[in-house]
């Protein structure tokens, strides 16, 4: 115990006097707060929108008024031909041309049906797919307008189909900071615990310092451990620096039980640190450990289903995501804080991230060597 | 007391690289034993041996009686080991270093402070400093006395000079000089000879393998021939000529001299040094050489270093 206590006052005396870690362990969670779910806005505005119409009736007037009175669309120009208009596209200048048919008042009104044509730069998928599914419901909403105009009866009739209200759950006003926060909180608290955990024990080694701990009887059982309890504590502290930021910035506060989500935290960072201990025994110096905790990071982070649903990703994809920690706690963080989710719902989870905690814990006790 | 039967490392993959090549040697209780050799050698593979942190390919050691691979923790307990690169927390002050030493080892300072005291008192005024920001010379005391703070039998210092200047390589020396006295057996590397004459007994390594163990005294008495120091206005003409020097079985720059050996059975014959001088004096000088000056040497460690490489 005496042991553990000395080598802990060590490893907090180094942290505390690492200043630039230190800054940046604190900053980091303030700038991601701030910065992130204001910049990283899932709605788009101001798709730049081409328009060729051929009809110049009053109908297709009334078709682009809908249009760019919805907020969502910014008319550049106002075109005769589709090639003109297409230059836009080519200079980058416009994201989307629309383009209305000679006729389209008349053959509206005639036949009750006319199609017009829409043309998206898929440059930027999002954008194109957001942008097209607008536009699909103003000209939907402008339909139905027009028929009920033209045909006052088709209102009764119109009973008969079926009508879709969505209704969002847990998220009424489909607020996407309330689905990307907790993510970031994930992404902190992995980030902090794995890396600073795989580096400070590689520095050990690169410095060479680790040779004086391994001529002397410290057991390896107290150096591990007082590898992890700073950073674990040091972790759980900044997950509750971004909650209180989330509760002061964002108004977000946790539906479900705090003592739920830090009992989940305490045994999701046991696996992330057991990670970057597992990292530091494959490595000699700090590079190595830096990039090898960078590979994973990232494919942890894309596949952990904060900027897309798991659930949209090919079969292959979510099998990975079976061994990615951050998926579970990306997951049980917003089922904790946005659903309420009781401790029996997040048992799953739980389970899966136990396993981690044990299997990665016991293969970097196996493979950290004291006799090199 | 410290002995190592047949060691073996090696290195790589194939086990291609041979660190350590059969080294036996054994250093008795109380006494300096130096390792004396060129970098790579091998001297560091032998004390990482020695201090349990590499596992011997073959052959066997033991550190006051305890085996290197079976008791392990004992030798931990007992040995005090100063790897050759400074290797403390340069984060935490001297005295933070020295604390932390103390408790790993279950001890404090204030139990060993006589066994440290000759050498803390120099860091004193330093304690409340960063380890990181020590000059080269007070890292090394310091290294020592957080190696010396469990008051451990046997001390192994892999190159404990290197780096530092001449002033404070003498103190250093001065110190393991007193701790001998205190009963601690001390195991020193070092690349330079002339630090050999202060071990009681030496090692010379090349290679991975012993060229000869035995006292400083003894090793240059065994030069089998004999060396002259000759110097002359123009050093690097000088060394080019004594190369052409019939009667020299080697030549070669030793400081402000070049020393020149010669096969010492000719003076048996009846030959005196004093005509092997006028020959090598007529010699040089025929080939314009000036202000030359020669004068017969005992053989020095680094000479006999200098032969058995040959």
């Amino acid at each position: 115990m005496r042991t553990l206590k000395i080598l802990l006052q060590k490893e907090f005396r180094q942290i505390f006097r690492n200043k630039i870690i230190l800054g940046i362990t604190m900053v980091m969670p303030v700038m991601q707060f701030i910065i992130l779910p204001l910049a990283a806005n899932f709605e788009i505005k101001n798709i730049n929108l081409v328009v060729v119409d051929h009809d110049h009736s009053v109908d297709s007037r009334k078709l682009l008024s809908d249009i760019t009175s919805s907020g969502y669309f910014r008319l550049i120009d106002y075109d005769n031909t589709f090639d003109e208009a297409y230059k836009y596209i080519e200079r980058d200048k416009a994201d989307v041309i629309l383009e209305i048919p000679a006729d389209f008042e008349r053959n509206l009104v005639r036949e009750g049906s006319q199609k017009i044509f829409i043309a998206f730069n898929a440059i930027n998928g999002t954008k194109a797919g957001l942008g097209a599914s607008y536009l699909g419901t103003i000209a939907s909403n402008y339909n139905k307008n027009i028929l009920i105009g033209l045909m006052p009866s088709i209102k009764n009739e119109n009973k008969a189909g079926i009508d879709v209200v969505p209704l969002d759950w847990f998220n009424p006003q489909r607020n996407y900071k309330l689905s990307l926060i907790p993510g970031i909180l994930g992404m902190l608290v992995t980030l902090v615990g794995g890396f600073l955990t795989a580096l400070n024990i590689v520095k050990e080694k690169e410095i060479g310092t680790i040779e004086q701990i391994n001529v002397s009887p410290i057991r390896k059982k107290d150096f591990i451990l007082a590898k992890l309890i700073p950073f674990w504590i040091l972790a759980t502290v900044i997950f509750t620096i971004g909650l209180i930021l989330s509760y002061f910035l964002y108004h977000i506060v946790p539906r479900g039980n705090l003592l739920i989500l830090y009992a989940f935290v305490a045994v999701y960072l046991l696996a992330i640190l057991g990670f970057g201990l597992l990292v530091s025994t494959y490595c000699d110096t700090q590079q190595q450990a830096m990039f090898i905790m960078f590979f994973f990071m990232l494919i942890f982070i894309l596949l952990g289903g904060l900027f897309t649903p798991i659930e949209s990703m090919p079969l292959w994809a979510r099998a990975i995501t079976k061994l990615n920690p951050v998926a579970y706690f990306i997951n049980v963080i917003r089922m904790v804080m946005l659903k309420g989710s009781s401790f029996k719902d997040i048992l799953p989870e739980l389970g899966a991230v136990s396993i981690m905690a044990v299997v990665l814990n016991v293969w970097a006790g196996l493979n950290y060597k004291k006799k090199m | 007391m410290v002995t190592a039967n047949d060691l073996v490392k090696t290195y790589g993959k194939k086990n291609e690289v041979l660190a350590v090549d059969h080294v036996s040697f054994s250093v008795k209780e109380a006494e300096i034993f130096g390792l004396i050799g060129p970098d790579g050698a091998g001297k560091t593979s032998i004390f990482r041996m020695l201090t349990t942190l590499l596992l011997p390919d073959s052959g066997s050691a033991s550190v006051q009686g305890f085996d290197v691979v079976k008791d392990y923790k004992a030798i931990r307990n007992t040995v005090g080991y100063m790897p050759g690169r400074f290797s403390l927390y340069q984060d935490l002050t001297v005295e933070e270093n020295l604390d932390f030493f103390a408790t790993v080892f279950e001890t404090t300072v204030a139990e060993n402070y006589d066994l440290i005291k000759d050498i803390y008192v120099q860091l004193e005024p330093f304690k409340k400093r960063r380890a990181g920001k020590l000059s080269g010379g007070m890292k090394q005391k310091l290294a020592l006395c957080c190696a010396l703070i469990h008051k451990p039998t046997v001390l192994f210092l892999d190159e404990p000079t290197t780096g530092v200047d001449p002033v404070s390589r003498k103190e250093f020396w001065e110190m393991l000089k007193r701790l001998q006295s205190q009963g601690i057996t001390i195991l020193v590397s070092t690349p330079y000879m002339d630090e050999a004459d202060l071990c009681d007994r030496i090692a010379l390594i090349q290679n991975g393998k012993i060229l000869s163990i035995d006292t400083p005294e003894n090793i240059s008495a065994a030069y089998p021939d004999k060396l002259f120091a000759v110097k002359a206005n123009k050093m690097s003409t000088l060394l080019k000529e004594l190369a052409q020097f019939k009667n020299a079985s080697a030549t070669y720059s030793f400081g402000e001299y070049a020393h020149v050996a010669t096969d010492s059975k000719q003076f048996e014959a009846g030959n005196a040094p004093v005509e092997f001088e006028k020959e090598l004096e007529d010699y040089l000088a025929d080939h314009g050489l000036e202000n030359i000056e020669i004068k017969e040497i005992k053989a020095s460690v680094e000479d006999c270093f200098i032969k058995f490489l040959k």
